[in-house]
């Protein structure tokens, strides 16, 4: 636990944990609004917008990447608003409309154009690349304090951590409303409260992190990550401050534990080949969601039997 | 190349898996039209995404028994497998947790993937599964596609349609409305079933065309592309199917036409390309449509107000009235009323006055809740009631 660990272990490890954070805490949100799946639909239009902007810019920098899947996010997220209206359709149709086809057209501009150069396919973004962000400057925890080796620090981690802290803030600074809108929406709006810009404001927070993990994570974990952690975080409480305070928990630990055991697990039972981390943090999740569910102390609804 | 592709001369292989893709399309339009009357339509998502670790443990298990893992039958077993337990996950959070469906269904398809993705990347590191090609199943590959492949692939096609034909009615009836179907003595759980069952096995047989991030696609655009055209579910069902099948059969032309076209992708986009047409395009609940009628309905509103304006003497300033009225012929150039215009001002004001009589009386109380200002009493009323009404309004003079 030396000087590899440092170099190969502790920024993915640390990218993993922020990104999990990231996701899972606008995911509460969205759970308790039933708007769940919002995530997958902005994890799967990441593709097209990161094309796009590969097509129009000619590379693979992060920040033009970053600002077309954001645009991508953006866009998807009013067309389902716009078919919702316009065309009368219930939301998860109109959800699943919009997300499949726009998937479709990234996957299509993706083998049309000439991406063979670089590093670019759809398996990178739904698995991300977790396992090579590693951080070739450092020589040993000794590192962390030395500034020419920071500087070689993968560009995701740093990119991670500001919109955690963008993240973390947002939700402390809005929480009485969020938390107001969410529950009780008829309520918040006699209160003056603009619930319709507070949605809105959520899913852009969800798609900021979506964006920003997908890079490192692939889009896997952010599904699982706004989902299950905040899922499993709900049988365990009925007060929205634990079921935060829970969900970050379950996010770091499947963080933690699936990194380890995609990285060291195999080893264990005799493979050599690590396997995929980002598969392995979903897994983790669910069975994490999965022992929530059967023994958490909150995981039946009032008045329902339990079961 | 494309015309050869359209009218199946590009060989067997080509042929047939547009022909299955065809079928393919039918069938999940028509399933999809059930799911998304039932408001169940992103449940397929879940599904699809929940085959994955079936198809990596089938493929390790054919191989450690000395098989060739790709063997696709056996790779679509496992797939229906893992599909089926993903699908008793989804109902299980739904009905015996506090979770929504939606969460329910997030939940299941995150977690199932990612441990397909992890048992993908064993399968990568076992020596028979380097050119496994299990991607393949990801977004559907139809290039290089065997023979018998393609048999499995028809021929699945046509036995999930034959088992909607026979299963639509009970569908329908639970999809539309549960209770009802329960009183008249329909089976709904095992009709749900059904219902679940079938989109699995849309789900398994599409996995090699169009994959199983996109297969969800194809239940669900046509269903909601279909709905814009009629109110009634048969014809829904009819038309969401056709338009399956054609997307199926032109995008898999059109992908068998040029490289560098993969199939699924393009079935979906062709999909969505008939969507969009309906959304905008489509009799009474498209946007056109709407729009129009929005128009008609603001003119008559127009025109009656300027006919009033006229009857009572009053200056019309409003530009659209003035316009709308010109163009009618109701008023000249200068704003001064033509004949037509004055017999239509007058018939107007008897109308409003007639209307106002009528709803100050309670015992037309049924006929007034039908005042909106642009009815004429005329179609409300009998003449016999007409001329009833009438005699209260002799005595102010017209």
């Amino acid at each position: 636990m030396g000087a590899e660990f440092v170099a190969l272990s502790l920024p993915p490890l640390l990218i993993g944990v922020f990104a999990a954070v990231a996701c899972a805490l606008p995911g509460n949100f969205l759970l308790l609004r039933r708007q769940a799946l919002i995530g997958d639909a902005i994890s799967h239009v990441v593709l097209p917008g990161i094309v796009l902007a590969f097509l129009i810019t000619g590379s693979v920098a992060a920040w033009p990447m970053m600002i077309g899947a954001g645009l991508a996010a953006l866009i998807t997220v009013v067309l389902i608003e716009v078919i919702r209206r316009v065309g009368r359709i219930e939301p998860g149709a109109a959800m699943g409309v919009v997300f499949t086809a726009m998937f479709a057209g990234g996957v299509l501009l993706l083998e049309q154009s000439d991406t063979s150069g670089v590093h670019l396919d759809v398996e990178h973004a739904l698995f991300g690349n977790l396992e090579s962000l590693i951080w070739l400057d450092a020589e040993g925890w000794a590192s962390l304090l030395d500034p020419v080796a920071l500087a070689g620090l993968p560009h995701e981690l740093p990119r991670m951590a500001i919109a955690l802290a963008l993240i973390a803030a947002l939700t402390w600074v809005f929480w009485r409303p969020l938390k107001l809108s969410t529950f009780d929406e008829g309520f918040a709006q006699t209160l003056g409260l603009p619930t319709g810009v507070i949605g809105l404001g959520l899913v852009i927070v969800s798609a900021i992190a979506a964006v920003a993990a997908f890079d490192a994570v692939g889009s896997i974990i952010v599904i699982a990550m706004f989902i299950c952690p905040p899922a499993a975080a709900r049988m365990m409480t009925n007060r929205l401050e634990m079921q935060v305070a829970w969900s970050v928990a379950f996010a770091v630990l499947s963080a933690v534990l699936g990194y380890v055991l995609a990285g060291y697990g195999p080893r264990w039972i005799g493979f050599d080949n690590a396997v995929s981390a980002a598969g392995m943090i979903a897994t983790v999740s669910g069975v994490i969601l999965a022992v929530a569910a059967v023994f958490g102390p909150c995981r039946v609804r009032e008045g329902a039997a339990a079961g | 190349m494309l015309i050869e592709a359209l009218t199946l001369q590009l060989g067997y292989n080509a042929t047939l898996v547009t022909i299955g893709a065809t079928l393919l399309g039918l069938t999940a339009g028509a399933v999809g039209t059930f799911l998304y009357v039932g408001k169940r339509a992103l449940v397929s998502d879940a599904i699809s995404h929940a085959t994955l670790p079936g198809i990596g443990l089938a493929f390790i298990a054919m191989v450690m028994l000395g098989g060739d893992g790709r063997a696709l039958p056996g790779l679509l077993i496992g797939s229906a497998l893992s599909a089926w337990v993903g699908l008793l996950c989804v109902s299980w959070l739904t009905y015996r947790t506090r979770l929504t469906e939606d969460a329910a269904i997030g939940a299941v398809l995150s977690v199932f993937f990612g441990a397909g993705i992890v048992l993908l990347t064993v399968i990568q590191s076992m020596r028979a599964g380097r050119q496994a090609g299990l991607e393949d199943f990801l977004l559907g590959s139809t290039a290089g596609m065997l023979w018998n492949d393609a048999v499995i692939l028809a021929v699945g096609g046509a036995i999930v349609l034959g088992l909607v034909l026979l299963l639509h009615r009970p569908m329908a009836l639970v999809a539309f409305d549960p209770d009802y179907a329960t009183a008249t003595g329909t089976d709904v759980r095992r009709t749900e079933l059904a219902m679940m069952g079938l989109a699995l096995a849309i789900t398994v047989v599409g996995l090699k065309v169009v994959g199983l991030i996109l297969i969800v696609a194809l239940l669900i655009i046509p269903a909601v592309a279909a709905r814009f055209w009629s109110d009634r579910v048969e014809r829904v069902v009819l038309i969401a199917g056709g338009i399956g099948g054609v997307s199926g059969y032109a995008g898999a032309a059109v992908s068998a036409s040029a490289p560098d076209l993969p199939t699924g992708p393009i079935i979906v986009l062709m999909a969505f390309g008939i969507f969009a047409l309906s959304l905008l395009f489509a009799p009474d609940r498209g946007v056109l449509a709407v729009f129009l009628r929005h128009r008609r309905f603001q003119a008559r509103v127009h025109v009656r107000q300027g006919l009033l304006a006229l009857a009572q003497g009053q200056p019309i300033y409003e530009r659209l009235t003035l316009r709308l009225m010109r163009r009618a012929g109701l008023i000249r150039a200068d704003g001064v009323a033509t004949e037509t215009g004055k017999a239509q001002a007058a018939r107007a004001l008897l109308d409003e006055r007639r209307w106002e009589i009528l709803r100050a009386d309670s015992r037309h109380e049924w006929a007034a809740a039908r005042y909106d200002g642009l009815t004429p009493l005329e179609r409300v009323l009998t003449p016999d009631q007409l001329v009833e009404l009438d005699r209260s309004l002799r005595p102010e003079g017209v």
